[in-house]
């Protein structure tokens, strides 16, 4: 249990004050960012199967936040995010296949999928609820058909990222390894300090009552076209990265409906609209993916009923409970209401 | 005269799309959800009526008879075991728990029933090869004129049951404002329940007109809900009923065509008509006439 802090406490109301930071949440995000350092140097230190390992785990990593951004901070709930995994993924193709070094497309891929999100945010945003889950899923399948009919491409049957093979496999393996970290570090350091921003309170207003929040005059649109946009360009990042780590992509599988089950699963387990929950939710998915990956069927039917089971009896997931239980928040996002009394007082 | 005939097939393709949209739309006139194991099910009511046919050599058409009371309970039991307990914690998570039931009924149809692909379209005799030729270009299978004329009974049967029925006035009752019903003394979770099981119901249908006119999967649910997903919008997402019928003509029509150009646009010529009607001002058919101050085809029940 953690004391009131010394950490810039604002006197509000009598005997309460509003505190964000707490020692061990300064100290777990210190400790944060400390990890990412470290994790820099795990090529230097561990072996080939652990790089890759890691690769993948990130990989999770940035889809559960990316769909938690959308979904646990501006009540978004999109089928449909695969849409920029296969885009991420193809348009790293196109970018090598016109010239560029397959990291730079990477990278480019990633703003491209930005770009193109933003005109269809005025699509899909028009949607709410159910309607865009599935509305932005349609999208996904459009453009999946769309990209299987490009030759250039590969159509239907896919394409490798041959460009890759230029580098030694060794250099392969950790460039991949330390662009994904770069990409997961940056979008989710970037949705932390989003969601501390003057926009994280509205989006979050925007996600408890929207028409609460339109009326005090929060611009309701321009938040959630700023998350889906964010979203969008790191799903793109995330479907670059899994093309170069599994180096082979065809439309089926890199635009399945499949991702947008796993991020699910993870963000639903994790912790959904919590900072921390999308990521412990990853690990957990990456762990039973080792263990069960290859079971199939009944693999994706534990995943399934674990979802059903979390939605309907632990809404908050795993992190929510903890946080309820004990008051933990070791990256703070929000702000807390404490007495001045040394016990941990309500959430805001 | 090809385009004439293309018409044609898209407006009785049309109707196979109203049938599955019409289970989807009725869900979410009352209850504001959409079930997006909704094509599983009907893939799974599809399946039952398969287990007929190779168990007891039923033929499909009559195996329907047995299998819609099942499908009836199923539905029932969703609403109070599953969507019942979601609706209570917000709109996201009944979305959720039908997203993880949709994946757990595809897996487990994997699991019992094999990845093959399947269609019950033979074990139906002459249903399936009998056709009225007009002329040398048109001619119109009894199959997909028979779905049609089923799609229509569906719309007609439930627009008579909420406007003329006791039962059907509670739902619309509760469609409008749960909270209102409830003072009055209808039990909403037993409102909520039946439209669940006839969604269900319905949606059994669709699976069987799905697995007579052209094959079926373990995986097929997920394009069946965005067709009838796609059906409901085009038509004005909670306009009115009617409108599920008709979007689902203009889906067919559109992907008809769209195979006309070339067979691999067939889908995506659908997807193409649903998002040019989504940025359309109006968005939606049936939204644009009421917004003109039309009469109503049917009395609301998407408010």
């Amino acid at each position: 249990m953690t004391a009131a802090s010394e950490a810039g406490p604002t006197p509000a109301l009598a005997g309460a004050r509003i505190q964000r930071w707490t020692p061990l949440s300064a100290g777990f995000t210190s400790g944060f960012g400390l990890l990412i350092v470290a994790l820099a140097f795990v090529p230097v230190v561990m072996g080939a199967s652990v790089v890759q390992d890691l690769t993948s785990l990130l990989t999770l990593v940035l889809l559960a936040v990316m769909w938690n951004a959308l979904a646990g901070y501006a009540g978004l709930v999109s089928v449909g995010l695969q849409a920029y995994i296969g885009l991420g993924a193809y348009a790293t193709v196109w970018f090598a296949l016109h010239g560029f070094d397959p990291y730079v497309a990477m990278v480019l891929a990633t703003l491209f999928c930005a770009a193109v999100s933003i005109p269809l945010s005025f699509i899909v945003l028009r949607f709410r609820g159910a309607q865009f889950a599935i509305g932005t899923w349609v999208v996904a399948e459009a453009i999946g058909i769309y990209v299987s009919f490009d030759n250039q491409l590969g159509a239907g049957t896919g394409t490798s990222l041959i460009q890759l093979y230029s580098y030694s496999p060794t250099h392969r393996e950790h460039f991949t390894y330390w662009l994904t970290l770069a990409l997961t570090a940056f979008f989710v350091i970037a949705v932390f300090f989003l969601l501390r921003s003057r926009l994280g309170a509205s989006l979050q207003a925007i996600r408890d009552d929207e028409g609460a929040a339109s009326s005090v005059g929060v611009r309701v649109v321009a938040g959630k076209r700023i998350l889906f946009i964010l979203a969008s360009a790191g799903c793109g990042a995330a479907g670059a990265m899994t093309l170069a780590n599994i180096l082979f992509i065809e439309p089926t599988s890199i635009f399945s409906v499949n991702y947008s089950a796993f991020m699910i699963f993870m963000v639903l387990v994790g912790g959904l609209g919590t900072f921390e929950g999308p990521i412990i939710g990853a690990i957990i998915l990456y762990f039973i993916q080792q263990q069960f990956g290859n079971d199939g069927t009944s693999y994706l039917i534990g995943l399934g009923a674990t979802a059903i089971a979390f939605a309907l009896f632990i809404p908050r997931g795993i992190w929510g409970l903890v946080e309820e239980r004990t008051g933990l928040r070791f990256m703070p996002v929000g702000y807390r209401v404490r007495r001045r009394a040394p016990e941990p007082g309500a959430d805001p | 005269m090809t385009w004439v005939n293309d018409v044609i097939q898209g407006i009785l393709l049309g109707g196979y799309y109203g049938i599955i949209a019409c289970g989807l739309a009725l869900m979410f006139g009352v209850m504001r959800i959409i079930n997006l194991a909704h094509g599983d099910i009907a893939v799974l009511g599809a399946y039952l009526i398969y287990l007929l046919l190779e168990h007891w050599n039923v033929s499909p058409l009559i195996g329907l008879l047995p299998v819609l009371p099942v499908m009836l309970l199923l539905g029932y039991l969703l609403q109070r075991l599953v969507l019942q307990r979601s609706l209570r914690s917000g709109l996201l998570t009944p979305l959720l728990a039908t997203f993880g039931l949709s994946i757990v009924i595809q897996n487990v149809l994997e699991q019992t029933f094999s990845p093959d692909v399947r269609s019950l379209g033979q074990d139906t005799g002459s249903l399936v090869t009998a056709a009225w030729k007009i002329n040398s270009e048109i001619s119109i299978s009894a199959l997909s004129a028979l779905i049609f004329g089923v799609a229509v009974l569906i719309f007609a049967g439930v627009q008579l049951f909420l406007s003329r029925t006791n039962a059907g006035r509670r739902m619309r009752a509760t469609a409008e404002d749960p909270d209102t019903a409830e003072l009055v003394g209808i039990d909403s979770r037993s409102v909520y329940a039946w439209a669940t099981a006839v969604a269900v119901a319905i949606a059994t249908v669709g699976g069987l007109a799905l697995a007579l006119r052209s094959s079926f999967f373990p995986y097929s649910g997920p394009d069946q809900l965005i067709f009838a997903f796609e059906a409901v919008v085009i038509g004005g997402l909670g306009s009115s009923l009617w409108g599920a019928l008709l979007g689902g003509i203009v889906l067919g029509v559109a992907q008809t065509i769209g195979a006309q150009i070339n067979p691999e646009y067939s889908i995506l010529a659908g997807h193409i008509v649903f998002l040019v009607v989504l940025v359309s001002p109006r968005g939606g058919l049936l939204t644009l006439r009421s917004a003109r101050g039309a009469r109503r085809a049917v009395p609301t029940v998407t408010t």
